[in-house]
């Protein structure tokens, strides 16, 4: 799309870490990517794999204590907002950056109305009038798809269906304008049309603001028709990462293959969670200092579990981290490579 | 909402009806004798005649029904008449005190203001203490703060108020000479000087029942605030780009507050009940202290009355919890 372009976002090397009385969990581990003005990067991985508390970690909105971002850096037009002032910090949430949260229906606040709701930010950010603020929330909830709007506003969020509320999160995030929408699966409790209705939506938004978005899904189905990236995570890392044609024609890690045989095979067809793999997702009490995989790969290797695997180029943008990758260490891992192909 | 009030205020009528037997039931079988604080040297004959007076030759139902005429028909009728000069209570017979033959009524409304200004403002100093210590606890949850106010409120909750009153007049009148120990009731304010002396008079009781009081309800401000913390909606408001200000005093407070309301407004008839200890340590002469004495005395249509008065208020303020409940929270609705 918008190839070449500096990244509107720019994270590096992101670590968090949830420090519980049963001990440190450690959820994101060394969690590097970047994106484009108006791109969108899709994000899968199974239950657990960090997705949503990476997104969080972004923006600092992981609950503090237990959790703790213990490095990186997550540079947005020019400044580190892991280091930057509350004060500031809270300029760019909401107004620059909307985030969409994973669970619709404890995501709104019970006692407000929607368009309060929807109306806080418009005010706190672009010093709308009431009034304004009110039309513009109109605005925004009749094009989230929500009938009625006008008259909607003065309802609460119990008066909403899941699927309603989770429009009306997509409207609050998208109220500013934001330069990036981090959207943690904000279609699942979707049906079919209004899932087509909010893609196109953003579709036109990326056209029209240059807003980039990142979407968290389960649905690779959707993943495929709608991303220009998709970056694969498990045990808290990138395990693989490249364009959409690249991810879905040539997956390099094993993670990725075996997630790319649980896509659903009728269109339309609910996405299942992705955990018809074989085995569980680690739970990290260190940061791991081997493959996370290792237990549940086919292709597992000695080395597997005495180094943890970089990423490795394996194409134009595409790279996976798997030892199957390494060029270096290509003699080795040819055979079982060959026999499973 | 209105139909709801009105059908929960006909649902009060049979409570208060069952209520109000039961007190009158349990002190016709206590044991006691009104005429027991009489000379022995009045004769037999005197003494029926005396119980004749009293009514109380009359069976038990026939004396109920009489009293029930009295409070539900007779005494608001006073009280109109009081309020607006009419006459319609002309020439019917009150509830009267056994102990003082006065009515009993008369006296209640006699003793209201010491309990109302001593307990009630107790009662408020309690609460508006309660709720910001309760929502600085539960921000700075574990802080020095939190820890200082959970060891005083348990201090306040577990100490009996007969113990913190006479430890502070020991300190403070009697050592230090700062309070009077007897509230003195018949102190009028008329001007600053008489102003000040009431402050002073009450600043150890209220304190006490303040502390007891706060005790409790910075304990239940605190725990629905840390409820509502760690809600979903929180992290929608901040990254909304919400200041902490506004996350913490409108989006969660205005949650936390719902059940915290309803307990302070459940909390409500026990200032009528008067403190009694407290009265009593204090020698407060107010509603608590006033049954205590009826009580001693036997004077049962004194504490029929207050106790069943107490009785409506916990009915009434039930229906004021609720209603505030449905007020406070959208999701209720009771239509
Ligand atoms: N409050 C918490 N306390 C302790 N550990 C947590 C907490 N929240 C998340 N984690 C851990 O962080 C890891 C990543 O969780 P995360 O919510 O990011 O998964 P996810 O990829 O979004 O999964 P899903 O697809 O189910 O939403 C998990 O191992 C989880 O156990
Ligand atoms: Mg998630």
């Amino acid at each position: 799309m918008t190839d070449g372009a500096a990244p509107v976002l720019d994270v590096r090397d992101l670590r968090t870490v949830f420090r519980t009385r049963g001990g440190a969990v450690h959820a994101v581990n060394g969690v590097s990517f970047s994106l484009k003005a108006g791109e969108l990067l899709g994000v899968v991985g199974e239950s657990g794999s960090g997705k949503s508390v990476t997104m969080m970690s972004l923006l600092r909105l992981v609950p503090s204590p237990p959790a703790e971002v213990t490095g990186g850096a997550v540079l947005f037009e020019g400044r580190d907002l892991l280091r930057l002032p509350e004060a500031e910090l809270r300029r760019l949430r909401g107004g620059r950056i909307g985030f969409v949260f994973q669970d619709p229906m404890t995501s709104l606040n019970p006692v407000f109305t929607v368009g309060y709701q929807i109306m806080e930010p418009l005010r706190v950010h672009l010093g709308l009038s009431r009034r304004a603020a009110r039309d513009r929330a109109a605005e925004l909830l009749s094009l989230v798809g929500i009938p009625d709007a006008r008259s909607r506003l003065s309802d609460y969020p119990h008066q909403f269906s899941g699927g309603m509320r989770q429009r009306v999160m997509i409207a609050i995030a998208l109220a500013c304008n934001p330069k990036v929408l981090i959207a943690d699966e904000p279609t699942t409790a979707l049906d079919v049309t209004i899932q087509a209705q909010i893609l196109d939506l953003m579709a036109s938004l990326r056209e029209k603001l240059g807003m980039a978005v990142i979407w968290i899904t389960h649905d690779l189905g959707v993943i495929a028709g709608i991303a220009d990236r998709v970056m694969v995570m498990y045990g808290g890392q990138i395990v693989e990462h490249g364009p959409v044609e690249a991810i879905f024609g040539n997956p390099s890690h094993p993670y990725t293959r075996a997630l790319l045989t649980t896509v659903p095979r009728v269109r339309g067809e609910r996405p299942r969670r992705l955990t018809v793999i074989e085995g569980q997702p680690p739970l990290l009490t260190a940061p791991p200092d081997f493959c996370t995989f290792r237990d549940r790969c086919s292709q597992a290797y000695e080395i597997c579990d005495r180094l943890n695997p970089q990423r490795y180029p394996v194409g134009e943008g595409h790279d996976a981290a798997c030892f199957l990758c390494d060029p270096g260490l290509a003699p080795q891992s040819a055979a079982p490579r060959v026999a499973h192909v | 909402m209105l139909t709801f009030a009105i059908r929960r205020l006909i649902l009060a009528v049979p409570t208060l009806l069952f209520i109000g037997l039961v007190i009158f039931l349990l002190l016709e079988l206590a044991p006691g004798d009104p005429m027991a604080d009489q000379p022995l040297t009045i004769p037999p004959e005197v003494r029926e005649q005396m119980r004749q007076a009293l009514g109380l030759d009359q069976p038990w139902w026939v004396r109920f029904s009489l009293w029930l005429y009295q409070i539900a028909v007779v005494e608001p009728q006073v009280l109109i008449d009081h309020l607006f000069g009419t006459s319609f209570a002309e020439g019917k017979a009150r509830i009267i005190s056994w102990q003082t033959k006065f009515p009993v009524m008369d006296i209640i409304v006699q003793r209201l203001p010491q309990t109302l200004w001593v307990v009630g403002m107790a009662y408020l100093v309690g609460v508006l203490i309660a709720i910001p210590i309760g929502i600085i606890s539960a921000v700075r949850q574990y802080s020095a703060f939190d820890q200082i106010g959970t060891f005083v409120s348990m201090v306040g909750f577990s100490v009996p108020t007969f113990f913190t009153g006479v430890l502070m007049i020991v300190i403070f009148s009697v050592n230090l000479g700062w309070f009077p120990s007897i509230y003195n009731t018949q102190l009028r304010v008329t001007d600053w000087d008489s102003f000040l002396q009431q402050l002073r008079q009450m600043a150890m009781p209220v304190f006490v029942l303040a502390l007891y009081n706060a005790s409790q309800i910075s304990r239940y401000m605190r725990a629905s605030m840390l409820d509502n913390l760690q809600q979903d909606y929180v992290r929608t408001a901040r990254a909304k780009g919400m200041t902490e200000r506004t996350v913490v005093l409108r989006h969660v407070l205005r949650n936390s507050m719902i059940p915290v309301v309803t307990v302070i407004a459940l909390g409500i008839p026990s200032i009528f009940g008067g403190a009694i200890i407290t009265e009593q340590v204090f020698k407060v002469n107010g509603l608590g202290q006033l049954l205590i004495i009826a009580i001693n005395a036997n004077d049962l249509p004194m504490v029929q009355t207050l106790t069943f008065m107490f009785a409506v208020l916990i009915v009434l303020f039930n229906l004021i919890a609720d209603i505030l409940y449905g007020i406070l929270d959208p999701r209720i609705r009771y239509d």
